[in-house]
């Protein structure tokens, strides 16, 4: 039997409908979920105090500052190993089979789930380079983790900058150190950012690295010594021992946003990139 | 990986209508606002460049309970700094062994491997069996638990239950608890590997709430309202008949160190068994070592 | 003085992108030193096709976790893809400007979602519909399939829609000039032409899907036996992982990492596959 191709183009056309509604409707049901149950625990007492009796009472401060502590170091250490990497390879080094090699690994590296990487944050750093559990071994791990998104961003970014900025550079007796700082760089700082911005989103995200890495500690972090608790963390311990489901979904709610304004400015780069004309 | 893609493509095909780009400066400037921010606050907590407080790690079955204690000795003692961290008492137990931890946290007895740390019993808890509420059985003998968990008995209806399938519920390898239970309650069977595994009591019991057909095992001190603790031959599993041994499931919580401790250490173990802190305990629903014929 | 800044701006980066690169390879290097030995100690083929996985007496098959993380991640693709395509086609197509201008972001805000909440969403949810309506205890493939699947629509659409349309102009155009319907456009013109694209979408979606610890602890049961059925309880290469590592000494220890071997040759595999399917354009 032989559809007509009228029938063929409503058919496919509800069907594409159908996929878009399904998809708003899931992502109504989990968000106004979260946000409707978690917004109204929002309290500035919320933000600002630490958790008591196991988080049932307080808020969630120690977390809050955990999760960026730990963020904050992951980045500060991953962006300029990254990006001088990126740089290295483009520019210093001829494309090739080592090249070609090292983007591979990177790629790769970059999407080996992150629990493999808690595997070896907390045998490396927690326990044999004795750090124990802390914001440092946290931050180290996840500095280890988005490294390779990283550099393969960044490579991305710079790599696209036209060859026509070099050669301007080049032929009015600029060295490779001053095209790179003010021809090169300049061009490519924006993707180089979305890549660091989408970096800090995975780390505030993160869970399964973290949670044998910064520790489970309540209290709020005295240095990046100290052990901490993420919110994710804090969420998924929440909800799980059922501890609070109220502080659970205002945690949730908090870290979603949080997330969502981080993936936004990302987004806003990207545009602003692109409209550059590339 | 999804956002070099993304760059990629957008880099070479796409054609944005929108001309107006955020100028150079701006950028530089919420940068460079962004790590003067991080830096600040990294900064600041490099302040107390070694102290990371004392850490108490291991079951989590004792965590809530060494979290309770030690916020209350960190109001008596500010100047003291303590860590609860959770892992399983398997975890606590090696991090006390490798120095990761001060004090290691177990809910189980030392097995001999581990018998040259030093270690102290700080409360005794109860082995609850728990099941739904709406599940009519009230009461099963220790061998038909037993049979339950190695698959032998696979339906509620053996036992004088509804016509469905049971759901067993097991914790994780390295949990105090789950070894308790295997050494009380398994002797020499194994537990099925078809049993749902999961990672804290609080799970277990959220899991026993939730589905009639659910049969799992948590601490006593952890029982509410939603959720049903079987009798054990016909013993109803209070704290009362823990205490008086006619409910004979039940594990001690001990804490373990490399060696005896000294110090700031010691003095936190001191309070936990002071009667100050057995009285926390004991309102925890824990039993006291000082109590009775416990022990 | 020009050439010594030279050089010594290059000696800089040189430093900077060695010791990255060292670090990186420690990861890669730590892990198979602390796997391989495991594997050589079990064969090879014992330890990827063995059945039973009980650290407690020295069994270490993974063929259980192999069987879930695949039964699983296939359940995901085959609900998750179908629905993610017709998602791109709907915003790259069909869609009005203002209504693209709501579904995006929408999306957007999808991936925003960290997967321990996920995970807790189909906790709630999911699993409970399954136990009600479909029996078993609720924790199965189904629900980690079902939950992995949203959570990779938005990494399959956002691709797959820019594959879309990046197409150049007029291939749409001449189809129309041919009198072809918009769907027949679509399916016969479009997605052919976009077709190394969307495999990369999906291929990443995959990855996600497969490297995904959190969300599936939470809704997959986490029994160690091989499941028989949907509706069964089972475990994957990653929440093992995840539950064990805690506690995990000795060669229980190094089996953890050999799986972490494991995965990382899946995600070599995967990214290989991706690479040349998009590299063919």
């Amino acid at each position: 039997m032989k559809i007509s191709s009228r029938t063929a183009q409503r058919i496919a056309k509800t069907l594409i409908w159908a996929s878009a509604l399904f998809v708003i409707v899931i992502l109504l049901a989990i968000i106004i979920f979260i946000l409707i149950k978690g917004v109204p625990e929002i309290s500035w007492q919320f933000l600002t105090e630490i958790p008591r009796n196991m988080g049932r009472s307080g808020g969630i401060s120690s977390s809050i500052v955990g999760t960026l502590l730990v963020t904050a170091v992951a980045v500060i250490i991953a962006t300029p190993f990254g990006v001088g990497t990126a740089f290295y390879l483009t520019e210093y080094t001829r494309e090739g089979k080592v090249t070609r090699i090292i983007r591979f690994s990177a790629e790769s590296l970059s999407g080996i789930p992150s629990i493999v990487y808690g595997l070896f944050g907390f045998i490396f750093f927690v326990m044999y380079l004795k750090l124990g559990w802390s914001i440092l071994s946290g931050g180290l791990t996840l500095a280890v983790m988005i490294l390779p998104t990283i550099i393969r961003t960044s490579e991305e970014a710079i790599r696209t900058v036209s060859y026509q900025y070099r050669e301007v550079s080049f032929s009015l007796g600029g060295t490779k150190w001053q095209t790179i700082t003010r021809a090169v760089f300049p061009s490519a700082v924006r993707g180089i950012a979305v890549g660091v911005i989408l970096g800090i989103g995975r780390c505030v995200a993160e869970t399964a690295a973290v949670i044998l890495t910064a520790g489970s500690a309540l209290r709020m972090p005295e240095s990046i010594f100290s052990p901490t608790r993420t919110m994710a963390e804090h969420f998924y311990i929440l909800a799980r021992e059922g501890i609070s489901m109220e502080k659970a979904y205002g945690t949730a709610a908090l870290l979603i946003i949080i997330i969502f304004i981080i993936n936004v400015v990302a987004n806003m780069l990207i545009n602003r990139y692109v409209a550059k004309g590339h | 990986m999804l956002s070099v893609l993304m760059l990629r493509f957008n880099g070479k095909n796409m054609k944005s209508a929108n001309g107006a780009c955020m100028p150079k400066r701006q950028i530089c400037s919420a940068v460079s606002v962004l790590i003067l921010l991080f830096s600040v606050s990294l900064l600041s907590a490099c302040g107390g460049i070694n102290e990371a407080g004392l850490i108490v790690a291991g079951s989590t079955s004792v965590q809530p309970y060494a979290e309770v204690l030690s916020e209350e000795y960190m109001i008596l003692h500010p100047d003291v700094l303590i860590d609860i961290q959770g892992g399983g008492s398997s975890a606590g137990i090696m991090a006390a062994q490798t120095g990761t931890s001060e004090l290691g946290m177990s809910s189980r007895v030392l097995k001999d491997e581990e018998k040259s740390l030093w270690y102290v019993e700080i409360a005794r808890d109860g082995l609850a069996v728990i099941i739904n509420p709406e599940n009519p059985i009230q009461n099963l003998t220790l061998d038909q638990i037993r049979q339950i968990y190695s698959a032998e008995i696979t339906d509620w209806s053996q036992l004088g239950g509804t016509n469905t399938k049971i759901h067993t519920i097991t914790r994780e390898d390295g949990s105090g608890t789950r070894d308790a239970f295997v050494s009380l309650v398994m002797g020499e069977s194994s537990i099925t590997p078809r049993a749902i595994v999961q990672d804290s009591n609080g799970a277990v019991r959220q899991l026993v709430a939730d589905d009639e057909n659910a049969i799992g095992f948590i601490s006593l001190g952890l029982v509410d309202d939603k959720v049903k603790a079987l009798q054990l031959d016909g013993v109803a599993a209070t704290r009362e008949n823990v205490l008086n041994g006619s409910y004979n499931l039940s594990r001690p919580f001990l804490f373990v160190a490399l060696s005896e401790p000294t110090g700031e250490t010691k003095q936190f173990v001191d309070f936990i068994l002071s009667a100050e802190g057995q009285k926390i305990l004991m309102n925890e629903g824990l039993i006291s070592p000082l109590e009775g014929t416990g022990t | 003085m020009k050439i010594n800044k030279e050089k010594i701006s290059g000696t800089i980066f040189l430093l900077i992108a060695l010791s990255a690169l060292s670090v990186l390879a420690l990861i890669t290097v730590f892990i198979f030193i602390k796997g391989v030995p495991i594997i050589a100690k079990v064969g090879f083929f014992d330890f990827v096709f063995g059945m039973v996985w009980d650290p407690g007496n020295g069994a270490f098959g993974i063929f259980p976790m192999i069987f879930g993380s695949v039964t699983v991640t296939l359940g995901a693709a085959v609900l998750g893809v179908p629905i993610a395509i017709c998602c791109s086609i709907f915003l790259a197509e069909f869609a009005p400007a203002v209504l693209s201008n709501i579904v995006r972001p929408a999306i957007q805000l999808l991936a925003a979602i960290p997967s321990v909440v996920y995970g807790f969403w189909g906790l709630l949810f999911v699993v409970p519909a399954i136990r009600n309506h479909l029996g078993g205890p609720g924790l199965s493939i189904l629900a980690g399939s079902i939950i992995l699947a949203i959570m990779i629509l938005p990494t399959i659409i956002s691709i797959a829609e820019v594959s879309l349309l990046s197409l150049p102009r007029h291939y749409k155009e001449g189809a129309y000039a041919l009198g072809l319907t918009q769907w027949q456009t679509i399916r016969s013109v479009l997605l052919p032409a976009a077709k190394s694209g969307i495999v990369a979408a999906i291929i990443l979606g995959i990855g996600r899907a497969i490297g995904e610890t959190m969300a599936v602890i939470m809704v997959l049961g986490n029994a160690v036996a091989i499941p028989q059925s949907i509706l069964d309880p089972a475990r994957t290469l990653t929440t093992n992982i995840g539950i064990e590592m805690g506690y995990a000494s000795g060669d229980h220890q190094q089996a953890l990492f050999a799986t972490g071997i494991v995965l990382l040759v899946i995600v070599m595999i995967l990214n290989a596959f991706a690479q040349y399917v998009t590299r063919r354009k």
